[in-house]
């Protein structure tokens, strides 16, 4: 998959058969992804009746909207607490779980056997996983039954269930093999041979993991990264599940616009939402050739 | 993503560091707090979701929480035969099929773009980038947007043209990313001989490259089938007027507070582990296949 030449020098005819291959995905992409954007992104311009009929114009009425509210800063607020508290976390268990399956399993089946493992449940219904912990997390759940059996607790523990904490841990239940797979990835490119290099020279183990492991693995991180940020910051599902209505997010709050037809103000918040993520991941972009690692 | 699905046992290297896992002898401390990591993360992974399996198979009294009420597929059979729950065979029926026209069309479109990126053509970075974008975008925004395109068109919103078309703006980009890491390992070599030998550009695809690909797509079909059918944000206001399963299940988290929503968890996820059976089985059978003929 090198690039053999630049696009430039490549002969019409090359571009003309590389075009043709890949039309079929412009085909798809162009009326479901190009042109939803643009309508949404028009829709944040025009008027609206209030009914859910749209008057096509220019104003800049909804943004201002959106701006002016003390509700917009809110929702980012607890978007991006949530946001960073599953990255954090889905980062860490993600990183050393792929650092157990490359370097510390020596059986190389089982190594894979145990990377199906972790990745089994994503193929799996995620609405399902995460209603899957109100027998465990609530009022009368499991951990509730355990501490109070143990003594532990007197009173059934509420912020279990229903909660940011609740939040938290169905992002990170589902989303750290979003960070497992790259990571694992590029961990297993490392050549085993510079380790052997490192020891011999008389480096630590700690000096390996902050001196060759970490950097190498950077690319692998950076691409778990685009997908929890992307995948947290555009769910609505499980904080308003999870939180039992306590809590809620950027998009979450977008659901509720476009439940009473409020279609201006949501697109307009929609497209903040969109200009966000589009700064994140062009920032965790320029660390990392994303097209280079998944292609070589 | 899943460069490893296609072929594992190329991608991990075997263990034979010294310093960070010996490979034999005594193992490091880091060993015994990784695996209780790895463990423990297993088990949070698998946990919760069999305890809504087993909490699915009470009689009639049972309740959402532990301990068990009795043993028996009441709920099974409430699932499909009350009209309180909702249309439940409906929508299951719609999922599937949805499911497997996005997988045949997952597979074509994504083989193709796989063949398209293999050479650099002018605009392939457009294209590219245009993938990413549509699988960070969030997903009620790009419903949204395409439930209002066909507003605007004219046309109705239903699960086999516009959810269809949503969805594959979800499934492609992943499948594209499996072509990639699938492709990044095929031989051109083979390829030229084909050529060599006289064979048509569609005869080198049908009996080369087809073949020799085959496990990867396999895995390109298990990514299309699974993600439509566990689909939720970008269906959600594409659909129309009939639901689709993990609608269905949406709006049961909702208003239903009886094990039968465990006991369609039950029935999905029993429809994935099928899906993920079968496909992990025949990437397996395929290289054994392979690997026999080529030592006989």
């Amino acid at each position: 998959m090198q690039p053999s030449s630049s696009p430039a020098q490549t002969p019409p005819r090359a571009n003309l058969a590389g075009w043709l291959y890949v039309l079929p995905l412009v085909l798809v992409l162009v009326p479901f992804f190009v042109a939803p954007i643009l309508v949404v992104l028009a829709a944040s311009f025009f008027a609206t009746d209030g009914f859910g009929g749209l008057t096509p114009g220019f104003t800049l009425a909804s943004y201002v909207e959106v701006l002016h509210s003390a509700l917009t800063l809110k929702l980012y607020l607890a978007t991006i607490k949530f946001t960073v508290l599953t990255w954090i976390f889905t980062l860490i268990i993600g990183f050393f779980v792929a650092y157990f399956l490359v370097f510390h399993v020596r059986n190389q089946l089982l190594a894979i056997g145990l990377f199906l493992l972790c990745t089994v449940p994503f193929w799996t219904s995620n609405i399902i996983r995460m209603i899957s912990w109100i027998p465990l997390l609530g009022k009368e759940g499991l951990i509730n039954q355990a501490l109070l059996a143990m003594g532990v607790i007197r009173q059934p523990l509420e912020v279990l269930l229903f909660s940011d904490l609740a939040v938290v841990i169905a992002y990170v239940h589902q989303l750290t093999i979003f960070m497992i797979v790259p990571i694992f990835n590029s961990m297993a490119r490392i050549d085993k041979k510079l380790i052997e290099a490192a020891i011999d020279a008389g480096a630590s183990r700690f000096d390996i993991m902050r001196l060759i492991v970490v950097p190498m693995s950077k690319s692998g991180i950076a691409l778990g990264t685009i997908f929890v940020v992307s995948i947290v910051m555009g769910d609505f599902f499980v904080v308003k599940v999870m939180s039992g209505g306590g809590s809620a997010s950027v998009v979450s709050a977008f659901y509720e616009d476009v439940g009473v037809l409020q279609y201006p103000t949501a697109a307009a918040s929609a497209v903040l939402l969109t200009l966000v993520l589009v700064a994140i991941v062009s920032l965790i972009l320029r660390t990392v050739d994303i097209r280079q690692e998944i292609t070589r | 993503m899943s460069a490893v699905l296609a072929d594992m046992p190329e991608t991990v290297a075997p263990a034979t560091t010294k310093a960070i896992a010996p490979s034999r002898g005594q193992r490091p401390w880091t060993f015994y707090v990784l695996a209780m990591l790895f463990a423990f993360y297993v088990l949070a992974l698998y946990g919760p979701m069999f305890c809504i399996y087993v909490l699915s198979f009470q009689d009639i009294r049972g309740g959402l929480v532990f301990p068990m009420k009795g043993h028996s597929l009441h709920w099974f059979v409430d699932l499909f035969t009350q009209v309180r729950t909702g249309d439940v065979k409906g929508s299951f029926d719609r999922s599937i099929k949805l499911a497997v026209i996005v997988t045949i069309i997952t597979v074509v479109v994504s083989f193709l773009a796989g063949l398209g990126f293999r050479k650099r053509f002018r605009g392939d970075t457009i294209v590219f980038y245009m993938m990413i974008g549509s699988l960070v975008a969030p997903g009620l925004v790009l419903g949204l947007g395409t439930g209002l395109l066909f507003q605007a068109l004219g046309l109705n919103a239903s699960w086999y043209t516009s959810a269809l078309g949503a969805q594959l703006s979800w499934t492609l980009p992943f499948g594209v990313l499996v072509m990639f890491a699938v492709m990044s390992r095929f031989n051109h070599v083979w390829e030229e001989a084909a050529y060599d030998l006289g064979a048509s550009r569609w005869q080198s695809i049908r009996l080369v490259m087809i073949p020799v690909l085959a496990p990867g797509l396999v895995a390109v079909a298990l990514f299309g089938f699974t993600l439509s059918y566990d689909e939720f944000a970008r269906s959600l206001q594409t659909a129309g007027s009939l639901n689709t399963l993990p609608l269905e299940i949406w709006s049961m988290t909702l208003n239903v507070t009886s094990p039968s929503l465990y006991a369609l968890g039950t029935v999905t996820t029993v429809v994935s582990f099928v899906v993920i059976g079968a496909s992990l089985g025949s990437i397996v059978l395929i290289q054994k296949k392979r690997s026999s003929s080529a030592k006989g």
